[in-house]
């Protein structure tokens, strides 16, 4: 066991060795640089070119490419991620608050799929080709089908107009005023967790299916009710795990992939941080986010793994 | 007895309408002002920043040596702010200002003489490893000295009219002198100012908070207890923030059809305020690339558009509005409209001026069906509709114009390698004057802001001579010639429609004037709220 | 879910009979209503696209300054949007939009999706590791920061619009494709074929890539949907396709809550032709991959 969760680390590390190298370049590929998002885009009349050549170096980008990526990865390596290029500040300190909002709406969206998921799926595999089935199926899909920001805009108009109310402006942490916190992100939550619910009920119908063809099952089928539901309960806990797996690996994109859902209900979130970042070309930011939401993803997968592999020894001698 | 009780009543009323409007308007202290900024400032060093999302936030934390007259809604005229008065010699070389006395700064210092000579030798020559960018908009001036506490003397090289404009930028913090020699670049990461209110906190993406400053040299100001200014990018979320009765006021402007929105849903609660902005989208041409190096064709371009159906129809949908030239309608050096409609682009018989346009077409050589391609800047407003209606208007002279778009960052990046034809350009001012608007104007050799990458002496000596005239008579003379030259002769530049500035705000905010510029007013110490 | 040889081979062949297909198609629309419904809209706005060009009443280009913002009525069934554009006609020829991204996208995304994930499969080894890796490291971005890293390098446009939401459907096909072919790769008359000395790229596109066709058409067809989606997310933020194109994302731009309460119309009708198109795609999708799975067949 411990020499497979040690396989599995080491697996991580070119991975992420391969996304750091990959954003480094993609973002100096792009076309412009933060000097110029931040003194050309203003319309400056004014402007001097040295005062440009000047900025570009205290920001380090007159340095040959490979040096600026040593000096990056020394910095990941002493955990120092460095200062962001438009504000000069500690990106830790950019990034603390954007990633706690981040962090709690991705979990509430989880349950909130979870929590819808699951008896869905339950309910829509017990009266299969039913028309609840046809009923949960479409309810499902159609929180796929709709764009985000339209639900987004939706609700909050509704709310402005039929409620004459609106949610908090400002982020409030959870541990200072759980009211005005939950005030502002169980609307969000609720439209992404529909969003993503979809998945997992598509992925519980089709376990709890598969389990419900065993032989034992149509045996107790046929012996009555009872026993009926007691090996139903034995389906289900073999079910819910694909489903736990498929809405954890989704997990780490509601991290930096909710940029139009933050938009529309004004989160001050990693997804529009995201965004921000890669329009003012902020390097250094946008590659801290970048390696951030990537080691969220590898982990968990890796827990992930790991959770299949103790619950399934066959999987480690692979 | 009746007529004691008439006279009686008499006299009560007209105490009471000489006491009632004078209470009516009293100022009442208290409160906290709310208002959303749409874009975060990357630092808080108003020499270093160009952006708006500095100014709303952070300016009333400070003072600068002269303001624009916060309730004059031109926004022309420089008032005494820490200076008290001052005196210009009679060749016009040399302005002595008297500082006032009494100016503490947050932290109980005195604010004198020296710290304006610090802060501003900081802006006109800072020194190397210290950025300033508008140290070009005072080449005019050779030095500046502090001889006493109380007495600050700018000594320049030429006479220039927009001078004092110039020192009543809203960016011109005054900063402590200490500070500044122990690390000139403190105020970039800190504030320490002597405005009518201090720093509370900053949370980075969320907003900025303010309080009332008891020791502030104008007594009895500000009015206001504190701000707080919150970061929302969505605008669709600010007008929301308004409507729910969260903000008062967004200082920047909201689209007509938001005005009408908020009107419709607050009634009463909601006043609104507009101006003419000193803003425009400009169609950039690059004399470079053939056939924009022949006139004609340029000319062709500004003759199709119908700006005044355009004033229309646009100014319902956008935040565009009125036809102008090189000034803002309304401002004491804009050309009236009799005379502007002269120009081309600006007949009032548009059938008359696109038959002209494909004339010109035609003779210059350019076939029916002609396509070229419209760089646009990836802004929503007012670009996107700006942008629609250029390459509609131009589709009816026969041009088949094809719209690519890059995200702002890159923008300027790309115009700058002169890849691109015909792009959008803009324009923005902080206050309405001819030496800062007509700037942009000018040969590129002179000013590299001037993408059209093209060269024209006539431009640049009217400029000059426009910026030393002593005379306003012979300024506007010399202005409107300027703009004849650029507009209509040689269309170089093609103006597409003055952008208008909406301002729909909660009725209790009382003490503020709307003005041209979405820069100035925003130090919130004339500013107050009702009930 | 590895799907049979047997199982392809099974509806084909019921294809193959003489007016077989017509009864397949009935058998399809009584067994799974559902997938029936998706199979309708889609086709719907397949023949919506292509005669564009005969069924929209207007010039979807055309303004009309003089009837901005009017309710639907006589002239204009849906209204008109801010510029006096006629919203049916930029509705009908934004499917044509809809559906060049999506089927640009998906099409490349699944192309190049299979191609590295059966190759992978079939070299194995450390060919596969590498490889795997290479994907995980693009797996590990969230699908829109890709695209818009893309659209930042490229510029905004159909074409590029395109590239940039196929670059995160690669990974996600090349995984589910892989664990397939690593199945199919087992199968004897692959061994066969090897025996005989037939090319490795012969194998691979002859023998394995035709029995991994079922979870290829499925992640197709499900990418469909999510293009159209990312489309009108990548338009939504003003970096997807532009004006003055006819697409709907680009309808809901700004329009959606500027005039969402005095012209509603501007937003409601481009939302629902996303939502129907991605949902047909959706039911479609998932119809097809339970008639191609056979462990879900209802006896």
């Amino acid at each position: 066991m411990g020499l497979y969760i040690l396989k599995r680390l080491l697996a991580m590390i070119p991975t992420l060795l391969g996304v750091a190298v990959l954003i480094f370049l993609l973002l100096r590929v792009v076309p412009g640089d933060v000097v110029e998002a931040r003194y050309l885009a203003q319309g400056s009349q004014f402007l001097s070119q040295d005062l440009m050549a000047q900025e570009r170096k205290k920001l380090g980008l007159d340095q040959p490419l490979w040096k600026q990526f040593t000096s990056w990865m020394g910095g990941l390596l002493k955990l120092d991620f460095g200062l962001s290029m438009w504000t000069g500040a500690p990106i830790t300190e950019e990034i603390k608050l954007r990633f706690a909002l981040s962090l709690q709406l991705a979990l509430m969206a989880s349950t909130v799929a979870t929590l819808l998921a699951i008896p869905l799926g339950i309910i829509a595999a017990l009266k299969q080709d039913t028309w609840v089935d046809y009923a949960v199926r479409v309810f499902s899909i159609a929180g796929l089908a709709m764009p985000s920001f339209w639900l987004g805009i939706l609700m909050i108009l509704t709310m402005l107009i039929f409620f004459k109310w609106l949610p908090p402006m400002v982020f409030t942490p959870l541990w200072v005023n759980p009211w005005e916190n939950l005030a502002q992100l169980i609307w969000p939550a609720l439209a992404v967790g529909y969003r993503y619910s979809a998945v997992g009920t598509r992925m519980m119908r089709s376990a709890m299916l598969e389990v419900l063809r065993e032989d034992y099952i149509r045996t107790a089928r046929a012996k009555g009710l009872w026993m009926k539901l007691i090996l139903t309960r034995h389906a289900l806990k073999n079910a819910i795990l694909p489903v736990l797996t498929v809405i954890s690996l989704e997990f780490a994109f509601l991290l930096g992939g909710l940029v139009v859902t933050e938009q529309v209900f004004n989160l001050n979130g990693l997804g529009m941080l995201f965004v921000e970042a890669i329009s003012r070309r902020d390097y250094t930011l946008t590659q801290a986010l970048v390696m951030l939401v990537a080691t969220t993803f590898l982990l968990v997968n890796f827990l992930v793994d790991i959770a299949y592999a103790w619950l399934d020894p066959r999987i480690r001698y692979r | 007895m009746k007529r004691l009780a008439g006279i009686l009543a008499l006299v009560s009323g007209a105490a009471l309408a000489v006491w009632l409007p004078a209470h009516a308007q009293q100022p009442r202290s208290g409160g906290e002002l709310v208002f959303p900024v749409p874009s975060e400032p990357p630092s808080y060093d108003g020499h270093r920043e160009e952006t708006f999302g500095l100014i709303h936030p952070i300016a009333p934390f400070y003072n600068t040596l002269l303001r624009v007259d916060p309730f004059d809604k031109t926004g022309t005229k420089p008032v005494p702010s820490i200076a008290e008065s001052w005196t210009v010699s009679s060749d016009g070389l040399t302005y002595t200002f008297k500082i006032r006395s009494g100016v503490k700064f947050h932290d109980g210092g005195d604010l004198t003489a020296r710290d304006v000579k610090a802060s501003y030798d900081k802006i006109i020559f800072p020194p190397p490893g210290v950025g300033s960018t508008r140290k070009g908009q005072y080449v005019a001036v050779a030095s500046v000295a502090a001889p006493d506490a109380t007495t600050v003397v700018f000594k320049l090289k030429y006479p220039s009219g927009s001078f004092l404009a110039g020192l009543a930028s809203p960016y011109n913090f005054i900063y402590k002198a200490d500070i500044l020699a122990k690390d000139p670049n403190w105020f970039e990461k800190n504030i320490m100012g002597s405005g009518p209110f201090t720093f509370v906190e900053h949370v980075k993406g969320s907003h900025v908070v303010g309080k009332k400053n008891p020791n502030y040299w104008d007594k009895g100001k500000p009015y206001l207890d504190g701000f707080r200014a919150i970061f929302i990018r969505d605008s669709a979320a600010q007008v929301a923030a308004v409507r729910g009765e969260r903000a008062h006021i967004q200082f920047r402007g909201f689209t007509p059809k938001d005005r009408d929105n908020l009107k419709a849903a607050l009634g009463d609660k909601i006043t609104v305020q507009e101006s003419a902005w000193d803003c425009n989208l400009l169609v950039a041409i690059n004399h470079e690339k053939k056939p924009f190096d022949d006139k004609r064709v340029r000319r062709a371009l500004t003759l199709a558009l119908d700006r005044h159906q355009a004033s229309k129809a646009l100014s319902q949908i956008a935040i565009v509005k009125e036809v102008a030239g090189v000034q803002v309608p309304g401002t004491p050096f804009a050309t009236p409209s009799e005379e502007l409609n002269k120009l081309a682009g600006y007949w009032t018989d548009i059938e008359k001026s696109r038959a002209e346009a494909r004339r010109l077409l035609k003779e210059a050589g350019v076939p029916e069906g002609f396509s070229f391609t419209f760089t646009n800047r990836g802004i929503p407003m007012p670009y996107e509709p700006l942008g629609v209606w250029l390459i509609d208007q131009w589709r009816r002279i026969g041009l088949k114009v094809e719209q690519r778009v890059i995200e702002p960052a890159g923008y300027y990046g790309v115009i700058r390698k002169g890849d691109a034809e015909v792009f959008m350009d803009f324009q923005c001012g902080y206050i309405v004057e001819p030496d800062l608007d007509m700037y942009k104007f000018l040969s590129t050799e002179r000013n590299p802001a001037n993408y059209g990458r093209y060269k024209s002496p006539v431009l640049d000596e009217l400029y000059d001579k426009q910026s030393r005239a002593t005379s306003a008579e012979e300024r506007k003379r010399l202005v409107r010639e300027f703009e004849r030259v650029l507009l209509d002769e040689e269309a170089h530049y093609l103006m597409t429609l003055q952008w208008h500035r909406i301002i729909p705000h909660s009725s209790k905010v009382q003490g503020w004037t709307v003005t041209p510029s979405h820069y100035l007013n925003n130090t919130l110490d004339t500013v107050w709220l009702t009930q | 879910m590895p799907a049979t040889p047997q199982a392809v081979e099974e509806i084909g062949l019921a294809a193959a009979s003489r007016d077989g297909w017509l009864s397949t198609v009935g058998e399809f629309i009584r067994r799974r209503p559902l997938g029936a419904v998706g199979a309708g809209l889609i086709l719907i706005m397949i023949v919506v696209a292509a005669t564009a060009g005969f069924i929209a009443p207007y010039d979807p280009l055309e303004t009309d300054y003089a009837a901005m913002l009017a309710a639907p009525n006589a002239a204009h069934w849906l209204g008109t949007d801010a510029f006096g554009r006629d919203v049916l006609s930029r509705m009908i020829y934004g499917s044509r939009t809809a559906l060049m991204v999506g089927l640009g996208a998906s099409l490349l995304g699944a192309v190049f999706g299979s191609l590295i994930g059966v190759g992978s499969a079939y070299f194995g080894g450390r060919v596969d590791l590498f490889v795997q890796r290479i994907m995980d490291v693009f797996f590990a971005f969230p699908v829109i920061i890709l695209a818009l890293a893309v659209v930042s390098i490229l510029g905004t446009g159909v074409g590029n619009v395109i590239l940039a939401i196929a670059t995160p459907m690669v990974p996600r096909c090349a995984r589910v494709v892989r664990s397939s072919a690593l199945s199919v790769r087992e199968m004897p008359y692959v061994d066969a074929a090897r025996a005989s000395g037939f090319g490795n790229g012969r194998i691979i596109l002859r023998h394995m890539l035709p029995n991994v066709m079922a979870p290829i058409l499925i992640m197709a067809t499900a990418f469909l949907g999510e293009a159209i989606l990312l489309e009108a997310s990548l338009s939504f933020l003003g970096l997807g396709v532009t004006e003055p194109t006819a697409a709907w994302g680009l309808m809901l731009r700004g329009a959606a809550v500027e005039f969402a309460e005095t012209a509603p119309w501007m937003a409601i009708f481009p939302g629902l032709a996303i939502s129907l198109a991605v949902f047909g795609f959706n039911l479609f999708g998932d119809s097809l991959r339970d008639a191609l799975d056979p462990r879900l067949r209802t006896q």
